[in-house]
Order: C-alpha cells, then sequence, then structure tokens
C-alpha cells in the first residue's frame, strides 16, 4: 500500500465523517431510548421508508437472534410504521424528512448514529427486507457470534445478499403483516454469482443472482452488487463507504481469505420480491432517490411490467443455513 | 487420597464461582488466583461470594497476560499454597474459570487414585510438535521476546528476524531438554513438589521468564526432569484453531461434550447455560471407569481447522477468494475441452454422452450464447445462457458451472469461433484436459458449399485465432494435459484418438466403442483446401491431407485393445 493511498483514504474517510456529522443534524429524535444500551449489547442500525407491513416480523426476527437495542431512522414514512417503531420498548427512533439520496442513500444519517452509540459495541446495520442468517444461528444468539469474533479478534463479518423469490409471478404472493415473507419468497439462486477484487478499497465486489440473470444479463457491469459486509465491532473512526458494501479503514473490508481457506460468513436474506414489489418499482422509479437516481428501479420498471417470475427449474428452496453453507454460499470457516 | 484444584480466574466470576463450588463440592480444596488486573471490588465481591467454602484460597497475585511469564508465576504461588495447606492432597489439577468439568468429580478422583504415580501432562519435544503458532518452535527456548506478540506484532516479528540474522542464541540451562504441550496439566503431589522445590528452580526461572509462552513448556519440560511416570496428555479437553486461539464450546455442543467422555473441557462460552447446567454429569455407575475419548470431538475442529486453511477446491465464494497465482486450478472436479471433434463428426455431442455418461455441453463459449448439454436457457445453479453475462466474468461462468454440477464429469466444445478469453485460464487449470484437432474448422466450411475464395478471409481469421490458442497451450505455463493434432493426423487414426478420450472421460467406465459416430463425407476437402491455397491462403493447420489420404467417411471400428494400465 502506498503511502500516498493511505493517506487519500485517511481523508476520504475523515470527509465521510464530516458529511455525516452535517447530515445528522437532519436527525430528529422521536423516542431516544440510547441510556437501556449495557455495554455489551448488540445493536442494529436500520433506515427504512413506508414499512409498517415489513416492521412486525423484522422485529421479531431480530429479537430472536438476540439484539438489544435497535436504532432506526424513518425517512418519511406516511404510513403507520413509525407509531409501531416508537412504541417498541427497545427502539430508538429518529425521523427525518430530508431526501434519501443526499444522505448518500442513508449511509450518512447511519453512520451518524453509528458514529455516536455504536462505539465499542457489535453493530448490525441492514435494511428492512433484509434478515441476517450466520452459522449456527438457529442454536447460538448473536452474541455468541460477537464473542466468538471478539476472540478470535476479528472486526468484521461478511454476509452476501441472497435475492428471494417467489415461485410464480411475483404480484401474486400475498404478504401480510408479520408473515415471514420465507414463506411465500423461498427460492433463491444457488450458483450463480460471480465476483472480482476492488484493487482500491480491498472488498469482493460480487454480482450474479436473479436479477443479474433477468434483468441485467444484456447490461452486466450494472447488476446490484450483492457483497455486503453488515456485522462490525464499531470504532468511532468507521465509516461505510456506499451503503454496507465496503467500509473504511479498508482492512474491515477483508472478510474473504485469499489463500484457498474459507473465513466464516454469513448470507442476508433479501424478501424484496413480494407482491409489494410492483408499487415499490413504479413509485422509487419515479421519486429516483435511491441510487444512481434510481437506474436499477428503472431497469426492473422496463423489464417484465416489474412482475417477474424468477422461478427456473434450477431454483433451490430454502431450508436453513445448513444447506447455504452446503452449496458454498456462505461458511463455518473456523468456527465449529 | 485427595485431589486439590488450582484455579486461574481474570473473568467472568459469576462462572467461576459455579466451577468452584463443583470442585469444592466434591471435596476437592480449590486454591484460587486472580489476574492482578482485576480491580479491587471486582476481587473483594468474588472473595466475598466464596467465603462459606472452608477449603478455597486466594493467592497473592500476578499479572497474566498471555503468553507470558505471569501465569506459570500464578501457578507456582497458587501450587506452592495448596501443597502447604492441604497436606492430604496426592494430585494437583490445573483448571481456569473456563473450564467445565463434564463427568462427576468423583470419576476423576478414582481415575486418578487407580493411578497414583502417574503424571497427566502432554509434554513433547519441539522436534515433534505440529501446532507452534509463527513457526517458532525450538526458537522459542534461544531466542528473546522482549516485545508483546499481541500488541506489538510488527516489533515482535522484527526482533525474531534480526536474531536469527546474527545468529544469536540463548543457552539453555544445562540438563533442560525443552518440551511443550497443553499448559492443562494434572500433576502428582511429588512432582510438583519437586519442581517447586528443585535447588535450581532460581535458574530455571530466570532463563524460562524469557521464553515465549513460558506456560505451555515450564512444567512440560521440568516434569521430564522429576516424574515418575509421565503421561503426555491433558486430561482437560481444549481444541485450538489454526491461529492458537482456543475453540469454545456452545450449547449445541452438549451432546459431543457427553459423548467425548472427557473429565474437564474449555473454553465454555459464557452464556452457554445448557453446558453449565447440564455438566457435571450424574455419574452413570456403568460407565465409572471408561476411558476419555475424544474422537468425534477432534474430527469436529479438525474439519474447521481444514477448512479455515484449505477451504473446497473450486469454490469461489464471498469468503474463500484464492488469488489466480495460489492455486492451480479453478474449477472443482477434472473436465475435458474438445476443440474440432464436433466439426468432424456432426453428432459427436449425443455420441460422446452415450459412450461416457459425462454431461457433454455444446460450444459453452459460443458468441451466441451458451449452449448447455441440454440446451437449456438457465443450467443447474441457476447460471444463464446469456453471452454477455458469461463473458461479462467468463472464468467464474466456467468454475460455477463445474462446481455446481461437481458429482459429474463436464466436457464442453471450444473452437476458433468462440469467445476467446478463457484460453488462457483453461491452459493453465490442472483440471482441465484439452483435446485439439488443428484444422478442423475448415470442415465447415467446406460443408457449407461456399466456394474456397468467398470464404478465403473467414478461413484465414479462424486459422489465425486457432494458431494463438496452440500458441498459449504450448506455452510453459500451459499446466492442463493438452493433446494436439492436425487434422491430417486425426483422420489417419480417428478411432484410436476416440477410445483415448472416452478412457480419458470415463475411466473404467469407458466402453469399447462398438459404434463409430458418422463422419462428414470429406472426399472433396484436399481439393477444396490446395482451391484454398491457390487463392493464396495457407491452411498449415489442418495438416497434410492429399488427395490419397482422403479419408474413409466411415471410420473402421478397431477393438478395445486389452491393455493393463499403467495409470
Amino acid at each position: 500500500m502506498s503511502i500516498l493511498t493511505s493517506y487519500r483514504l485517511r481523508w476520504q474517510r475523515k470527509l465521510l465523517r464530516i458529511r455525516a456529522l452535517r447530515k445528522g443534524r437532519e436527525l430528529v429524535a422521536v423516542t431516544d431510548r440510547t441510556k437501556d444500551i449495557a455495554p455489551n449489547d448488540v445493536l442494529l442500525f436500520c433506515t427504512f421508508r413506508n414499512e409498517d407491513i415489513r416492521l412486525p416480523f423484522f422485529f421479531d426476527y431480530y429479537r430472536k437472534l438476540g439484539i438489544n437495542h435497535f436504532l432506526m431512522i424513518d425517512n418519511g414514512s406516511e404510513d403507520a410504521g413509525s407509531d409501531f417503531a416508537r412504541d417498541q420498548p427497545d427502539v430508538s427512533l429518529w425521523r427525518t424528512d430530508a431526501p434519501y439520496g443526499e444522505a448518500r442513500y442513508g449511509v450518512d444519517w447511519l453512520t451518524y448514529l453509528q458514529g455516536k452509540y455504536a462505539h465499542g459495541h457489535w453493530a448490525l446495520t441492514v435494511d428492512v427486507d433484509e434478515f441476517f442468517v450466520y452459522p449456527f444461528c438457529d442454536t447460538r444468539p448473536i452474541r455468541a457470534l460477537a464473542d466468538w469474533l471478539d476472540a478470535s479478534d476479528l472486526r468484521s463479518f461478511g454476509a452476501m445478499l441472497l435475492d428471494m423469490y417467489p415461485k410464480g409471478p411475483v404480484s401474486q404472493t400475498t404478504y401480510r403483516r408479520g408473515d415471514d415473507p420465507f414463506q411465500t419468497a423461498n427460492w433463491f439462486d444457488p450458483g450463480n454469482y460471480f465476483m472480482s477484487q476492488n484493487k482500491l478499497l480491498k472488498n469482493l465486489w460480487i454480482q450474479g443472482g436473479p436479477r443479474a440473470r433477468s434483468f441485467f444479463a444484456s447490461k452486466p457491469k450494472q447488476a446490484p452488487a450483492l457483497n455486503k459486509i453488515p456485522f462490525v465491532k464499531w470504532r468511532r473512526p468507521y465509516a461505510y463507504v456506499s451503503s454496507t458494501h465496503m467500509m473504511l479503514p479498508r482492512g474491515l473490508n477483508l472478510v474473504y481469505d485469499q489463500q484457498g481457506g474459507e473465513k466464516t460468513s454469513g448470507i442476508l436474506l433479501h424478501a424484496k420480491f413480494l407482491n409489494t414489489f410492483g408499487d415499490r418499482v413504479l413509485e422509487e422509479a419515479k421519486r429516483a432517490e435511491h441510487y444512481k437516481g434510481g437506474r436499477e428501479y428503472r431497469t426492473y420498471a422496463e423489464r417484465q411490467g416489474a412482475d417477474p417470475d424468477l422461478w427456473c427449474q434450477w431454483s433451490e428452496q430454502y431450508i436453513n443455513w445448513r444447506q447455504l453453507e452446503v452449496l458454498g454460499l456462505m461458511s463455518k470457516g473456523n468456527w465449529a | 487420597m485427595s485431589l486439590g484444584v488450582i484455579m486461574l480466574v481474570h473473568t467472568a466470576f459469576d462462572r467461576a464461582e459455579q466451577m468452584v463450588r463443583h470442585w469444592a463440592g466434591a471435596g476437592c480444596p480449590v486454591v484460587i488466583h486472580v489476574d492482578s488486573n482485576v480491580p479491587a471490588v471486582a476481587f473483594d465481591r468474588f472473595v466475598g461470594a466464596l467465603a462459606d467454602l472452608p477449603d478455597v484460597r486466594f493467592c497473592a497475585r500476578h499479572r497474566c497476560e498471555w503468553g507470558t511469564w505471569g501465569l506459570v508465576a500464578a501457578s507456582q504461588q497458587a501450587g506452592t499454597l495448596l501443597l502447604e495447606e492441604f497436606p492430604e492432597v496426592q494430585h494437583v489439577f490445573l483448571a481456569s474459570g473456563a473450564c467445565l468439568p463434564l463427568r462427576p468429580i468423583s470419576e476423576l478422583r478414582s481415575y486418578l487414585d487407580a493411578r497414583p504415580d502417574t503424571d497427566f501432562i502432554e509434554s513433547a519435544t519441539t522436534a515433534d510438535v505440529h501446532w507452534t503458532i509463527g513457526g517458532l518452535d525450538r526458537e522459542r527456548f534461544t531466542l528473546r521476546f522482549p516485545f508483546a506478540w499481541k500488541k506489538r506484532r510488527k516489533l515482535f516479528d522484527a526482533f525474531v528476524k534480526l536474531q536469527q540474522a546474527v545468529g544469536y542464541k540463548r543457552r539453555i540451562p544445562e540438563g533442560v531438554v525443552p518440551h511443550m504441550g497443553s499448559q492443562w496439566w494434572c500433576l502428582t503431589r511429588q512432582t510438583l513438589d519437586a519442581i517447586l522445590r528443585d535447588p535450581n528452580r532460581e535458574t530455571y526461572d530466570t532463563y524460562f521468564r524469557k521464553v515465549w509462552i513460558p506456560d505451555e513448556s515450564y512444567y512440560q519440560t521440568l516434569a521430564r526432569l522429576h516424574s515418575r511416570k509421565i503421561e503426555s496428555r491433558s486430561l482437560t479437553l481444549a481444541k485450538f484453531d489454526f491461529k492458537g486461539k482456543p475453540h469454545i464450546f456452545f450449547d449445541d455442543h452438549v451432546e459431543l461434550l457427553q459423548r467425548s467422555k472427557c473429565f474437564v473441557a474449555r473454553k465454555i462460552w459464557r452464556d452457554a447455560s445448557v453446558l453449565f447446567n447440564t455438566f457435571p454429569a450424574s455419574g452413570d455407575p456403568l460407565h465409572q471407569a471408561q476411558e476419555p475419548n475424544s474422537g468425534t470431538v477432534d474430527r469436529v475442529f479438525a474439519q474447521a481447522v481444514h477448512r479455515r486453511t484449505l477451504g473446497r477446491q473450486g469454490l469461489f465464494m464471498q469468503s474463500r477468494f484464492p488469488s489466480i497465482d495460489r492455486q492451480t486450478s479453478i474449477a472443482a472436479a477434472p473436465y475435458a475441452v474438445l476443440q474440432g471433434l464436433d466439426d468432424i463428426f456432426p453428432d459427436f455431442q449425443s455420441w460422446l454422452t452415450q459412450q461416457t455418461g459425462a454431461v457433454v455441453h455444446g460450444h459453452l463459449y459460443a458468441k451466441d450464447r451458451a449452449h448447455f448439454a441440454d440446451e437449456s436457457e438457465v443450467y443447474r445453479g441457476c447460471i444463464s445462457d446469456n453471452a454477455r453475462l458469461r463473458d461479462y466474468n467468463g472464468k467464474m461462468f466456467l468454475s460455477n458451472l463445474i462446481w455446481n454440477g461437481r458429482d459429474r464429469q463436464h466436457c464442453f466444445q471450444f473452437g476458433p469461433t468462440d469467445t476467446q478469453n478463457i484460453r488462457w485460464t483453461l491452459a493453465k487449470d490442472t483440471q482441465a484436459s484439452i483435446w485439439v484437432v488443428s484444422g478442423a474448422w475448415s470442415i465447415p466450411l467446406f460443408c457449407s458449399g461456399r466456394s474456397a475464395s468467398e470464404v478465403r478471409a473467414e478461413a484465414a481469421r479462424l486459422q489465425r485465432i486457432e494458431d494463438k490458442f496452440l500458441k498459449v497451450l504450448r506455452s510453459p505455463d500451459a499446466r492442463a494435459r493438452i493433446k494436439i493434432m492436425t487434422l491430417a493426423q486425426f483422420v489417419e487414426a480417428p478411432m484410436a484418438v476416440l477410445q483415448t478420450i472416452i478412457d480419458e472421460i470415463a475411466g473404467h467406465r469407458g466402453l469399447a466403442i462398438k459404434e463409430a459416430p458418422e463422419m462428414r463425407d470429406l472426399a472433396g476437402l484436399p481439393d477444396y483446401l490446395q482451391e484454398l491455397k491457390n487463392q493464396g491462403m495457407h491452411p498449415f493447420l489442418t495438416g497434410d491431407i492429399t488427395a490419397g489420404t482422403a479419408p474413409a467417411t466411415k471410420p473402421v471400428v478397431l477393438r478395445k485393445p486389452y491393455v493393463i494400465s499403467g495409470k
């Protein structure tokens, strides 16, 4: 690593932090229960917008995993989600109506809160439609993972985004508030992911899955990135660079082994493809607040009228994490 | 006869208290050493919590940093106190606050009573151990280590290198033969007493103070001087990962631990309440005398180390991305690449499938789309046939295809009309066997019915591309199994070549060729090639096909020779 690059990245990180401090002023606390956070607690950070229908299952899922405190940002919801989140005993809620795109798709707000509350804690940063799966998650709470990572001197933990979809057109599913989305959207692509290394930030850039094969086959470069580093033992100077795909300092991005071994990794099950997908696509394509002016959403809208059938005969039906580990999508690595 | 316990504690005092009560409840005196880094408040609370137990003592405190002398000093201190205060103690067991007795302590006691002269301490000479971290085994005893390995790794490494470079060596005290092993031991009173009262103890202590990770070598070495009978194994089940960090046991290990029949296990996760509630298990009179057997546990953790260090061959994923120059293959299983054969035999793909039972793909790297074995749009693992998506990362397209179908042997057709970016990957892959019949691209041109003057440019282009591929295959970096022949060579003895290919792909399951594939009618080919030459394009890759050697349309089937293979 040249000293110059290292210096430049240091400045990039500092600028991201300064930016976050500035954007943090847009946040207004709705309920602040952060004084309940105990020194060893595992925290969850999340930004959401009009997700009332998904929030109940989201909280359920992560409470069962052992998350101690939720730090949530409501970005201008117009439904009852905000009130629902506010009334949860383990949630601290902030609200902002500022544009999502100008806050680096919410990352600035999250960086601000993480710098303020997550220092010294294990912090999980996810979206409302992302569900964290790690080795032994059915028998060991997330605290066990955190303790094991601590004992192994590891600071960050990778989990690839795995798009889940139903069998048949997406619009034909019915997702009701509180439902487990993976009752219907329980299929995934088992082995069509491709990756390359980002030379500067050292992270892997992973693409593929149903979105690459159905929407982006003819423009693969635009296919959404699936690499994520959602679970981090947070220190104040840290910052996510682009969504939770990569971080600075860049040593945190080395969640993979280059000598042939397998590091321990997890999966974020992505419950994007439910009957809520079509409306969301039209709305986001118009709103253009997402990455690159919502380019991804425009592609969905153009293709198949936002009602795709992603299922094919080689799709796998989700069973549990062990299945994902056997398929080679995640790994137990050294954890036994 | 009695068993005494030395317990080293530095954190999780509630669990440590629980453990002390287990030992004390079974009638074992316990001497506790608490790390001097622990704040006075926590220490006092801990002492207070154990005040009701008469046979529990606390010894003077030392700073116990990982890999330092403090750990040895602590056990010396505690050991001296234990031997002084409890004269009836015959065996001394070194444990930590995270060591959980699995079997009833009475069973451990009767096990030790039956072996009154045996010291249980893992102790191996430096030449025979493989678990050392950082490659330092012998050098632990001959170099100096003034810098902490955990906090100042760079200085530590630099200083080791410097000493190696100048050839510095410490003198090992006379009579001492360095041994190493697990730091958790169980010694007889005699041996421990002899070690602690050794007239040379001052010398030994001064020496070991500067040895790296002395708690893994101090008792292990000195026990060799004093013990009457050493059993070189630890009674404590402790597994270590590839970096020398202890593995942690969780609730879902309960069955594994039960079956191990080990007396004590560590490290136990602080919140593993199932384990803490289950163990020590109540005694089972039938299995009281059973020997510990950690085979299954060993296998599980050996697998973890294997996975972490070697991983699954041919898998590229979010946490395994081997760099190109560190691997000999990108594929999880052997595969074959066939160039030119499908030009000669129009029905080659289905014929080969029938002969070998392998998965025979068409041109996977064709310009229009990937032609999978079943010509489907999406193949195993949900791989798309889209050419752009494939070419976006052609290498990973191949590794994915083989990984997803690694239970079968894969073959695919390749040729100069295909996307060529993959050629270096193929040539360097030790799992690939590549068969090329060069110049076979001339056959489709010949069969197209177009005149030589019309196809002249196209022929030249294909020849150029194929020639480039052959140069790659002939480069010294090529590691695949490669067989190149010209079209002329091939048509002289096609059956022999086909039989070799089949044997190679299918191994012993390969069938003798009963029915030869139908060859295209090549009767006019020599003239056609001559006409190309007349047009000024020289098809040198086909070899010399003259009118005289024009091949028969239907090759003769040879019987498979009966050969005892040397493979």
